[in-house]
């Protein structure tokens, strides 16, 4: 009986080498970017907005800043990693080898989740710099921002598998993922927009995930909270299935 | 280790057929071939270009979805025992397919995870295969820091990883110098004797003479010739020589023999199977020419394939008109 426990801890290490190998380009500038916004946003513009959801401002964003790197970071990981394998073809490394199809969207979605996660702790770490870290709900934290890095990396892999040129993996984050995630309440409550964008923001999916995190971290949200736990889960759920049918079916890998 | 049966074959192809379909046109790779390799074999699967010979390739390893036919790696049907087929098969691929960012060293043992090798075991395994394929002493750069030949055994080195009991190679030793492949050449019959059942594509025919037991010739998606080697090889009835001698005066005259005086120390001969060469030479000395030293002009498995592939081309534009 083969091991796929081993496969799959390959493909991991395979995953994490690279992005650590190339640390200056998927480490750092998160954290630099990240900082310039808690200096801007938070120290010298937020000193001015005053408190925000009943928090100051600075205290305010930490929890959407984390997550929105978290976001990008598996977003950017899976897409580019699975893509440049598909461009350079050793995915044929995988595809001759009797790993099965799960494993393969398991190892690529866990080296997005580490590097997210990573990012995550660093842009914490920064954080911790500006502001006092408190914690409300750990299980709404570790489930949200595990869940959501899952999310995104699964929809890093979607794009990747379709993707016919390094172009076609800038595309969604630069026209979909950046707009969602700026309009996702990171930087403000929604209870400040008319009512009829409050009801708009509600469909865009990042709104969920940035509230779950920020009541993990400060106990207040704009929208239900087991409504965005479900949300999330039900995202997760839908785009796994999504990636596995898409590489059993060979689309983009096999012709 | 479970002993297999001698006469158990390695591979089993039967009526494997491949349509590649795009918007505007559909393409039929492979027509409905079918052909065994026995375990322990050295077979060669020899064609032109676009005749399907990386097509079939690609079914086998799973990296083409086929259309229709079944495919077994011993006795394992790819269709309902995919992984259990896979883990048999080592595959040499045409083209440099590994991370080229990646040491010699994480390629091979990366690949043996992904076919269960525990690190621990895959490290030895890279140690034992690198130091066959010479590249111990390149563990450590990175695969886009070597030569093409370097590449190629490194492909080499990582199919065997997993140590597989088919390896196919794809090309192996395409635009490596001759004393690396003769090298190559080596280390494929030692694998081979150590039990390795070897499926060999090549552009090289003399390579695939000299190294391999059993050939399918494939043209045009389908199979042209499915025999041992010294069967096809005695098919063959016309040999052309070139014959290099001592500077002549007149053109010789060689009756009963088609032959061409390429210049006044060269003559290209065509010698008959029934005809021998006895008296080509005899006919020479009568007329004072000394011949120094003869060659084929072409291996005869070369001969032989373009003639097959020449009357396969005639005979499709009859078909055609």
């Amino acid at each position: 009986m083969l091991s796929y426990s081993v496969a799959l801890k390959s493909i991991l290490t395979k995953e994490c080498t690279r992005f650590l190998r190339i640390w200056v380009q998927t480490l750092v500038p998160p954290a630099i970017t990240m900082t310039l916004y808690f200096v801007i946003f938070g120290n010298l513009v937020g000193s001015r907005i005053g408190e925000m959801g009943g928090f100051d401002y600075m205290s305010f964003i930490v929890p959407g800043l984390i997550m929105m790197s978290v976001i990008t970071n598996s977003y950017s990981n899976v897409a580019s990693s699975f893509y440049s394998a598909k461009f350079q073809r050793n995915i044929e490394e995988l595809l001759v080898a009797p790993v099965p199809n799960y494993i393969i969207v398991l190892g690529y979605i866990g080296g997005g989740m580490l590097r997210g996660l990573l990012v995550g702790l660093i842009v914490t770490c920064v954080s911790m710099l500006f502001v006092d870290i408190q914690i409300h709900s750990y299980t709404i934290l570790i489930f949200t921002v595990l869940m959501t890095s899952m999310v995104f990396s699964l929809a890093g892999l979607i794009n990747a598998i379709f993707a016919n040129s390094f172009d076609d993996i800038s595309i969604i984050p630069t026209f979909i993922l950046t707009p969602l995630t700026y309009l996702g309440g990171v930087f403000y409550s929604l209870t400040l927009l008319p009512e009829i964008w409050q009801d708009i923001s509600k469909i865009n999916p990042i709104v969920y995930m940035v509230n779950a995190f920020r009541y993990g971290f400060l106990g207040v949200s704009d929208v239900n909270l087991t409504f965005a736990v479900a949300m999330i889960f039900g995202f997760t759920v839908i785009f796994f299935s999504l990636a596995l049918y898409l590489i059993n079916k060979g689309i983009g890998i096999r012709s | 280790m479970k002993t297999l049966e001698p006469t158990m074959n390695a591979l089993e192809i039967t009526d494997l057929t491949k349509t590649y379909q795009s918007k505007s046109r559909t393409v039929e790779a492979l027509k409905g071939i079918s052909l065994n390799v026995k375990q322990g074999d050295f077979f060669a699967l020899l064609g032109p270009n676009g005749a399907g010979k990386s097509t079939t390739i690609g079914i086998i390893s799973s990296l083409v979805n086929k259309t229709s036919g079944t495919v077994k790696v011993f006795g394992h049907d790819i269709d309902t025992e995919l992984e259990v087929a896979k883990a048999q098969i080592g595959l040499v691929p045409q083209e440099f397919n590994f991370n080229m960012f990646e040491t010699v060293l994480q390629v091979v043992v990366n690949q043996a995870g992904y076919y269960g090798v525990e690190r621990s075991e895959a490290l030895t395994r890279a140690e034992k295969y690198l130091k066959q394929t010479d590249l111990w002493e390149k563990r450590n750069a990175r695969g886009r820091e070597l030569s093409g030949g370097m590449k190629r055994r490194l492909m080499i080195a990582r199919a065997l990883m997993h140590e597989p009991k088919i390896l196919i190679l794809d090309e192996p030793t395409a635009g490596v110098d001759i004393e690396i492949r003769r090298g190559m050449w080596e280390f494929l019959k030692d694998l081979n004797a150590q039990g390795i059942t070897i499926i060999l594509t090549t552009h090289y025919l003399e390579e695939a003479e000299m190294l391999c037991r059993n050939i399918a010739i494939i043209d045009q998606g389908k199979i042209g010739q499915n025999t041992n080697m010294k069967s096809l090889l005695a098919t063959l009835n016309v040999e052309t020589f070139v014959l290099d001698t001592k500077p002549f005066e007149q053109p010789p005259v060689l009756n009963d023999y088609r032959h061409q005086v390429i210049d006044d120390h060269t003559i290209e001969i065509e010698v008959q199977k029934s005809q021998g060469l006895n008296d080509v030479f005899a006919q020479l000395s009568e007329q004072n020419i000394q011949v120094l030293s003869m060659r084929n002009k072409a291996n005869r498995l070369e001969e032989l394939f373009v003639r097959m592939v020449e009357e396969g081309k005639s005979g499709q534009t009859k078909e055609a008109k």
